[in-house]
Order: C-alpha cells, then structure tokens, then sequence
C-alpha cells in the first residue's frame, strides 16, 4: 500500500463518518415516518443508546490496537470517534426528552434525580460534554497538562455507562453483562495508568490534609 | 353481558391504519434495511433490524387466525383503538423472546390446535377444555379495553372473549377457592426462550401468574381467544389468554394451559423475581412508581411516528375504578401494590 500517512488517517475518518453517520439518517427518517416498528420512540432510545455506548467502547479500543500493530496514526482518529460517541449520547438523551417524556420538564428533572440509573447516565453523559467541548485544539493548548487529567475520565465514563445499561434492564441482563465485560477489558489494558490514577487520587487527598 | 364504561374516560374518534398500508411501509423499511449499521454500530440493534427481513407478512410461514363470530362492543367505539398491526409486532412476551419484535417473528410455528386448558383445583366441577371449546363453550363478545404495561406505555385492544367468571361458574369453586393460578403452557421446542436464557429475558418458566377470586369473578375480567375480530395469534397469547384490564398487563398471562383455583396467594413469576418492582395485585396505579420510573403518565402507542404527542395521564385502575375500585376499598395500595 503506498498510501501516505495522513491519507490513511482520512480513509479511517471517511469509514468512521459513513457508519456513524447513515445509520442515524436511516434511523430517524423511518422513525419520523411511524416505519420503526410499534414503538419508534423506544426505538431510537435504544439505538442511540447502545450506539453510543458501542463508540465509547470503540475509541477505548483504538489505543490498544495502536500499540500492538504499530499503528501510530489510528491515535489521530479518537477524537472523531469520541465526538460521535457524545453525539449519539446527546440524541439519546435528547429522545427520552422530546419524543418520550415530551417535554415534561418537571417529570424529566424528577426522574434524573429519583431514578439511580439515570442519574448515572446523566453524570456520564455531562462528563463527555465536557470532554467533547476540550477537544478543541485551541482549547487543548490552553488547557495544558489538566487536558489529560480531565480526558482520563473517559474511562470512568465508561463505567457509568455499563452500570447504567446494566441497571436499566427489567431481567434480561446477559447483554449489558456482555457490555460490561468488554468494557473491563478495555480497562485492563490500561491497568497500570488506571492504577496510578486511583493512587493519585488517594496522594493528593493525604497530601492536602 | 355489556360491560358500560362511563362516558368520562372515552376518547373519541377513530385512527386506525389500513392494514394494505401499514405493509407496504414494512416493505419500504425491509428494502431499506440499515446499510452500514452493522459495520460500527454492530450488535443487538442490527441484529434486530435485520431480523426484519424474515418477519415479512406475505410469506406463508405466518400463523393464520380466523375470523370469529362475537357481539360487538358498541359502548366504546370512541376509544382510539391502537392500529392492528402494532397490537400484533409489539409484544412482552418472553416465551418468544423478550425484544418487542421478536414474539411476532419467532412464534408463527406455533402449535395451538389441539390444546388443552384444564381448570382444576378447590371446585366441585374440574373440567379440561380441547381447542374448539375456547371458542365455542361460551357466547363471545368483543371489549375493546385499555392495556396499560408496566413499562409505561400503553394500547387499546378490541379483544374478544368471555368473562372469566363464566368459566369459573361451570366448575364451581368451593369455600376454599381463595385465589385463582395460571399457567402458560411449557414447551421450549416451541417455545425458544424457555431454553435460551438470552432470548428468554431470564425469567423463571413456566409464567405463572394469579388472581384474587373476587378479582377473577369480576365481570371486566376477560379470557380472551381474539383480538380485531379474529383468533388470537401466537404472539398475543393463542390460543387463550387473560385480560386483566386495570391491572399492568403482565397479569394478563398468555397461552393458558392451567387455571387453579388454590387457597393460598400464588408466588407469581415477575413477583418472585422482584418483588420491590412487581407486585402480586400490580393494579394500575399513577400515585405508587416502579423504584426506576414514575407510573404516573404513560405513552399511548396509536399511530403516528417520533412526533405523536401520545402521552396521558395515568389514570387509577387504569380508568376502571367504578368497577373495581370497591374491591381495595380497606386495603393499603401502597402497600399492596
């Protein structure tokens, strides 16, 4: 293959763009129209859903691949994989308060606070608005080292974000157990940046005391 | 008998979608399918999508229902009935697989006739019925009734059946008939989420489900053989199942092979296996939430895609109270919800 390196990142993008991005054109379209079976409300709830919890996992996956296959320039595509990832979880939450709760403010404001299992996804889903927002390059900069203090948060997010498909199912937990395996592993193998994170947290906590 | 439902709680106008049309838009959604969903987005979604492509309706494969004789509900024609072909793709029943499109697609094999339904037990009658029976022992008679589920969404169902309590009467239950047991029959070769713990939701099987006797001999309570004038397909039940209509709908248990008549409370499927989320009575109740979502409105599926403004308020019993509201007159609802 002699394709330059910053081709092969525009291939990789071109084939992120067209399987993020049609799937939701087909999806809604057929939604708008009453052609997603009886129920297209919870349709595209569950879509974007998993959708965005299928991208997470996806960009936590790239590292990963990047060192075991030499493949440097895949790092440059984490960031169009995690803004998808907060896209869909932004039409997420944005049909559960349109087209299911119909903007009852009031039901929606109760809900995310009474409801553990959508607290959690609305902790998750804030932080991957900020982190989508500090992607910006100029921001970036800006921002120094907290740029990566704050982006180790995407494995957090993870986390939140199985334990909030786990807890909303009624009984059928084998998928979201699945899911919360896959996103373990992901984690493993980051063991030991996640370790000393953890550690960190508990240095700087004795050190300010 | 005419079962009247007050004025106060029909809606009015009919919206049904003609069925000719509803397929061709199935058609439109099987062609389309979801191109490039299974590359990045994958699993169960796509997996769902494409599943698509086998439950089409013009294959021969698919279960035939036929037409009943019954006497029409001419007392709520007004309610908005939720278009056939919804009532039939959009199903909780785990059997078949616990995704709403996957009774629809996994059930047309199914084998209702010959059946059997025996009704035995704390009564001096005990009695078996075979399949024609369901249909012919009693006079049928349509009643078009709300379906509220305890997942927040909700139907309008033009059932057909007849009232639990004539059943009841021809077996005579004795003194100690204190409550009333059902069984969905048990068959995973028929039934694939009987033995396949992913498609069947991880329930405990056979579904069991039970009634209060004076709940069982209320006139609203229906054992129903069809819905929108036909038999029942296996999705929805077949060949016969309960219609409990102010109570969350997975009361209504489907596909009965066993009606007990038993002195105790019976331990109950989704009861037993959460019994803080579903409880034995689990009447429809707008003041009392599930612990993860409020009962208090709920999204009425009629037609109409993501823009249908379809949510309403709950009502108590599910809009029944005049019948059954007597029945819990000393009783703690939140307590025994």
């Amino acid at each position: 293959m002699l394709l330059t390196t910053s081709n092969k990142v525009i291939l990789v993008k071109f084939v992120i763009h067209l399987a993020a991005f049609l799937p939701l054109l087909s999806l809604y379209y057929l939604a708008f129209n009453d052609q997603l079976g009886a129920d297209p409300v919870q349709e595209v709830i569950h879509f974007t859903g998993i959708g965005a919890f299928n991208l997470i996992l996806v960009t936590l996956t790239v590292s990963p691949i990047a060192k075991r296959f030499k493949l440097g320039y895949l790092l440059q595509v984490r960031r169009l994989l995690g803004l998808y990832s907060f896209c869909y979880a932004f039409l997420h939450l944005l049909n559960f308060l349109m087209f299911d709760l119909q903007f009852a403010w009031s039901l929606f404001f109760n809900e995310v606070v009474k409801r553990p299992y959508i607290t959690i996804g609305m902790v998750a889903f804030i932080l991957l608005a900020a982190l989508a927002v500090t992607s910006l390059n100029r921001i970036k900069r800006k921002m120094g080292k907290s740029w990566q203090s704050l982006h180790n948060y995407s494995y957090f997010i993870a986390i939140l974000v199985s334990v909030h498909f786990y807890w909303s199912v009624k009984s059928e937990i084998l998928l979201p157990l699945f899911y919360m395996s896959l996103t373990l592993i992901l984690l493993a193998f980051r063991y030991k940046k996640i370790k000393e994170l953890i550690l960190s947290i508990f240095v700087k906590k004795i050190t300010s005391k | 008998m005419l079962i009247k439902i007050p004025s106060s709680s029909t809606l009015k106008t009919s919206d049904i979608t003609d069925e000719s049309v509803y397929i061709q838009r199935r058609q439109l959604v099987k062609s389309m399918g979801f191109l490039g969903a299974g590359a990045l987005l994958g699993s169960a979604i796509s997996h769902k999508a494409n599943a698509g492509f086998f439950d089409s309706k013009d294959a021969d494969a698919s279960f035939k229902t036929t037409a009943l004789n019954y006497k029409a509900d001419k007392d709520n024609l007004s309610l908005i009935r939720t278009p056939e072909q919804k009532v039939i793709s959009h199903n909780n029943f785990y059997e078949f697989g616990a995704q709403k499109n996957q009774p629809a697609e996994l059930s047309q094999n199914f084998k209702v006739n010959p059946w059997q339904l025996t009704i035995s037990g704390e009564c001096e009658n005990p009695i078996t019925l075979d399949y024609d029976d369901l249909t012919t022992m009693f006079a049928l008679e349509e009643r078009i009734y709300r379906l509220r589920c305890v997942e927040a969404w909700s139907m309008v169902v033009p059932w057909i059946g007849f009232s639990l309590a004539e059943l009841l009467k021809k077996v005579a239950p004795n003194s100690s008939a204190k409550y009333v047991l059902f069984e969905t029959l048990f068959d995973p070769e028929q039934m694939p989420g009987q033995s396949n713990r992913r498609l069947g939701g991880g329930i405990a099987y056979p579904y069991v489900e039970g009634l209060r006797i004076d709940e069982a001999m209320n006139p609203l309570t229906l054992m129903s053989v069809g819905l929108y004038g036909k038999t029942l397909p296996p999705q929805n039940g077949a060949p016969i199942r309960l219609v409990v209509p102010w109570k969350y709908g997975f009361k209504s248990i489907k596909s009965i092979v066993s009606i007990k008549l038993v002195r105790e409370q019976p331990q109950t499927t989704w009861n037993k296996l959460a019994s803080n989320e579903y409880g034995f009575y689990a009447n429809v109740n707008p003041a009392h939430d599930h612990p993860r979502w409020s009962q208090a409105s709920e999204r009425r599926i009629t037609s109409g895609g993501l823009f249908a403004k379809n949510r309403i308020e709950t009502l108590p019993f599910n809009g029944y109270g005049e019948q059954v509201a007597h029945m819990y007159k000393n009783m703690d609802l939140s307590k025994y919800y």
